[in-house]
């Protein structure tokens, strides 16, 4: 039976529970509402909480446990010397699986009954075709060993399907039974179900753990893969980033310094970008502007901040990438021959920073007009200029909160991605001149990930390292920058 | 006591008046209007880079929604059918017999630039494909005159718009110097026109080859999946866990490590998601690769804290005196909370979700990583179910793709796919300001 037809009837019970249980409350109440500690609803929605819930928890559960189960069962029957390491074994078994599937769809599509199944044999010699014409293709002829252990793996998933039908559908019975019996006139029927919501809401709130944990073990389970089969020494302090493409680890160079020093130039460049427009934008809307300037200028500055990534990035290549080479290129209006493509540090270095702009001018914003107006009028009262009074009076104070909002800015311009793959080059290399193309953490994470390699080769694998060091580098940026502001804002609050 | 009309010695020979400016006054002044001028021009460089960006995604896109098409009256008589279906190269046979057609129709038009059968056959690119389906479709059409409306060659369309010069023409299979004569009198003729092209939103993604007929309308089909499993699953879970932090949630290691959690992953860089969803629901959970669920999972987690920081401001923004009201009155603490509290912070907590649907929307790192990119979607999913689970594209990664093919002429439609994109985050974050705007309560 399928799971949707499970759930639909799970559902099903908790509709009639939902019934059954509103019912009965006004039944032992007597018809009267007034005897009753919650609403009849309340009764109801016990009920058919009580139906639903940890049936649905059991089927969950199952359906994670049983691959495993059923795999285990099927696996004791290849023989030993066929699967002689465990990637063989794994290998065999998803040969077992798809020749189950295809046994599957030979029942469901030519009509084969489960005796004339169990009676086939890798002798009638047809079967690889037989499958084939279902389509299940198999890249060899079915082994015996193989077949048998599909066999049985079909009638394992057999029984556990069946069982689990039933099982979760017991469950709901005897919830909806047991928590039926349980309805008096004095039973807290809203307290219980309204615990049940806080439960929900918990595990709602849990989710964002989860998502961390999820984060944190996916990236450190691959990244000790890797360094298993590469050196952890060479990964962190390699000078050369030189994957190979077919072979299998021993030629590859994947020292990840060129990348970090792509990475840390490219937002270095931003940042002088982002920074001082930024920085002298928010002086001015906040302190100098009109409030009509302000009301139109701040919205539209902070429309490049709401601007997709994609968009940057096909910004970079096809347009400020070729502008800067007209410049700085060949026969470029300097003359000077320093860029030879359109894809260079500078390119993706200048885009970025301005998607940074907004970061650094609203942030810086909303620093500088938290500084106290008594500061101000002291210094404009002592006979200082209104930029004397920006210079040596705001900025000072506002320094500690600005300095963590360009380091926020910095750590959006570390895991940066779309700008670098499109703009950045794919080249690493260890270089100071902004005209050359380098790469980034982020553009060889999507390379590295998105080729055809094997997965569990170390030129894959490599970007689950790339990962970790760019999540540990851009949450200590973040950690340490929401502690500057968070300790700033305290002072004048 | 010194009395301040007394003739107190002058510092240093400065004879200071209010009236005439010190030099030092002048410099400081000077010193002001450049600060002043300083902002001016950074706050212009700023909002220069903005306009800098529409124009080039308008000058670059706008092309995209346009087609060169070469409208032509033909007909094919039934010896003609019969003769092109018999032969072993059907669609090279109708090629033949239209070009021959149209080429004798122009000559008694009276064209007075020399062209030949080749001519018509580079201008329009390989015709006999669209002519046999259309003919083995609508049959009743053989032998009558009927107008077709093609798609001239993408050279063809580039020479047009300006961006393609007789310079830059090499005589070859695909355009020579001399069919350009041709294309600027069939211009002239009105034979070749330029119409909107509406298989630019409908279509779907073509190979390599084709970049004249390539579409957005199917990778726009996978980004409504996935901001469907966004929706379906961020707002409730979004909500669910910030009526939890912001209402009941006590003041303990847990509650601060959820927090500390939010704040953080609002932090992580996309691609890192992306890195999640590929160990995660590809790796181990098997689900299928390029496929709208798994996209939609991904960007769930990514709009999970946007939705809950906003959220919680909107729970925040509802007075206490509600609550104490509702509590007053004999409601439980739940009830008070969603009978009262949750609907009036309702508009606020559905700004914040369309905004961060938006921000979805717009996403194309994690979708790199599952897949999303590269499948060249070339046919509509048939069905909800097919929808979700079969490979798909989205708008950013359909950008994507398309910025990364070498065919220069792909690069227009990257750019016409930003408008389109463009457009949809416009409306969404207009819903939002209006929304914000009609429902707004100052308490």
């Amino acid at each position: 039976m399928s799971n949707m037809l499970i759930m639909l009837i799970l559902l099903g019970l908790g509709v009639v529970g939902f019934f059954l249980g509103r019912g009965r409350a006004l039944q032992v109440a007597g018809g009267d509402r007034r005897e009753l500690h919650s609403l009849p609803v309340y009764y109801g929605a016990h009920v058919g909480l009580n139906a639903v819930v940890p049936a649905a928890m059991l089927l969950f559960v199952w359906l994670i446990v049983q691959p495993f189960v059923v795999n285990n069962a099927a696996s004791d029957l290849i023989a030993a010397e066929s699967a002689s390491e465990a990637g063989d074994l794994s290998l065999i078994m998803s040969d077992v699986r798809r020749v189950a599937e295809g046994l599957d769809l030979l029942a469901s599509t030519e009509g084969m009954s489960d005796a004339a199944i169990a009676a086939l044999s890798v002798d009638d010699g047809n079967l690889r075709e037989r499958l084939a014409g279902v389509g299940v293709a198999l890249g060899a002829d079915v082994q015996a060993d193989t077949l048998e252990a599909a066999k049985r793996y079909r009638a394992v998933d057999a029984t556990g399907d069946m069982l689990r039908t039933i099982t979760v559908i017991l469950v709901a019975l005897a919830g909806l039974a047991l928590s039926w019996r349980l309805i008096t006139p004095a039973f807290r029927a809203r307290n219980t179900v309204e615990k049940g919501i806080l439960a929900v809401l918990i595990a709602a709130a849990t989710i964002a753990i989860l998502t961390t944990v999820g984060i944190v073990l996916s990236l450190i389970f691959n990244t000790y893969e890797f360094f298993k089969l590469y050196p952890i020494g060479e990964f962190f302090f390699g000078l050369s980033w030189s994957p190979s493409f077919s072979g299998r680890g021993g030629s590859s160079e994947l020292g990840i310094i060129p990348l970090l020093w792509g990475t840390f130039y490219i937002s270095i460049i931003a940042l002088l970008v982002a920074v001082p427009i930024g920085l002298f934008s928010a002086i001015y809307l906040s302190e100098y502007a009109s409030r009509r300037v302000r009301s139109i200028a701040k919205p539209l500055l902070e429309v490049l901040a709401g601007i997709p990534t994609i968009v940057y990035g096909l910004f970079a290549l096809l347009t400020v990438g070729p502008l800067l080479v007209d410049v700085f290129g060949q026969d470029g209006a300097l003359g000077v021959n320093w860029m030879q493509g359109g894809t260079a540090v500078i390119t993706a270095g200048l885009v970025m920073g301005i998607m940074l702009i907004p970061f650094v001018s609203s942030l810086s914003d909303d620093i500088i007009n938290a500084v106290p107006q008594a500061m101000r009028d002291g210094s404009l009262g002592l006979g200082a200029t209104h930029s004397e009074t920006v210079r040596q009076v705001i900025i000072p104070a506002a320094l500690p909160g600005i300095v963590g909002a360009i380091l926020l800015a910095a750590s959006r311009a570390i895991g940066e991605t779309m700008i670098v793959v499109l703009g950045a080059g794919a080249a690493a290399r260890l270089s100071l001149n902004p005209f050359d193309a380098m790469t980034t953490v982020t553009a060889k994470i999507v390379s590295q990930l998105t080729g055809d390699s094997d997965f569990a080769s170390p030129e894959a694998l490599v970007a689950f390292a790339l990962g970790i060091t760019l999540f540990v580098v851009t949450l200590a940026l973040n950690v340490f920058a929401l502690y500057i502001v968070r300790k700033y804002r305290e002072q004048y609050e | 006591m010194t009395d301040a009309t007394s003739n107190a010695p002058a510092i240093k020979g400065t004879a200071s008046s209010l009236l005439t400016e010190s030099p030092l006054m002048k410099k400081r002044n000077a010193a002001e209007a450049r600060f002043r001028m300083y902002g001016v021009i950074a706050l212009c460089i700023g909002l220069g880079f903005l306009v800098f960006l529409a124009v080039s995604i308008l000058r670059n896109g706008i092309p995209a929604f346009t087609q060169t098409v070469v409208s032509v009256e033909f007909t094919l008589t039934q010896e003609q059918f019969d003769e092109a279906e018999s032969k072993m190269l059907k669609t090279a046979a109708y090629t033949e017999i239209f070009v021959n057609g149209v080429t004798a129709q122009l000559q008694e038009r009276g064209l007075d630039v020399p062209f030949d059968g080749g001519t018509i056959e580079r201008l329009m690119g390989k015709v006999g494909g669209d002519l046999r389906s259309f003919y083995r479709d609508n049959p009743e059409a053989i032998g009558v005159p009927t107008t077709f409306e093609l798609p001239a060659a993408s050279r063809v369309e580039r020479y047009l718009q300006g961006n393609l010069t007789r310079e830059m023409v090499v005589d070859g299979r695909f355009l020579e110097a001399a069919d350009l004569d041709v294309v600027d009198a069939l211009a002239e003729a009105g034979i070749i026109t330029s119409a909107f092209d509406w298989n630019f939103i409908t279509g779907a993604d073509t190979g390599v080859d084709n970049p004249g007929g390539a579409g957005i309308g199917v990778s726009v089909i996978g980004s409504f999946f996935m901001m469907l499993v966004v929706l379906v699953l961020s707002l409730p879970i979004g909500v669910a866990a910030s009526i939890y932090l912001e209402e009941f949630a006590p003041r303990n290691r847990f509650t601060d490590l959820i927090e500390v959690n939010i704040s953080n992953l609002a932090a992580v860089p996309s691609i890192v998601f992306g890195i999640l969803g590929l160990a995660v629901f590809i790796q181990f959970a098997h689900l299928p690769q390029s496929a709208p669920l798994v996209g939609g999972l991904v960007l769930t987690l990514m709009t999970l804290p946007t939705i809950v920081i906003s959220t919680r401001a909107a729970l925040k923004a509802v007075p206490p005196s509600i609550r104490d009201a509702a509590l007053g009155v004999g409601a439980s603490k739940m009830q008070a909370v969603f009978h009262h509290v949750l609907p009036l912070a309702m508009p606020g907590i559905l700004t914040g979700t369309i905004i961060g649907l938006a921000q979805a929307l717009g996403e194309t790192a994690p979708l790199l990583l599952i897949g999303m990119v590269g499948y060249v979607a070339r046919e509509y999913p048939d069905g909800f179910a097919s929808g979700l689970l079969d490979p798909n594209s989205a708008m950013p990664a359909q950008i994507y793709t398309w910025a990364a093919r070498s065919d220069e002429a792909f690069f227009e439609k990257a750019w016409g796919g930003i408008i389109v994109l463009l457009l949809f985050l416009l409306t969404m974050n207009l819903i939002a300001i209006l929304l914000r705007r009609k429902f707004e309560r100052r308490w």
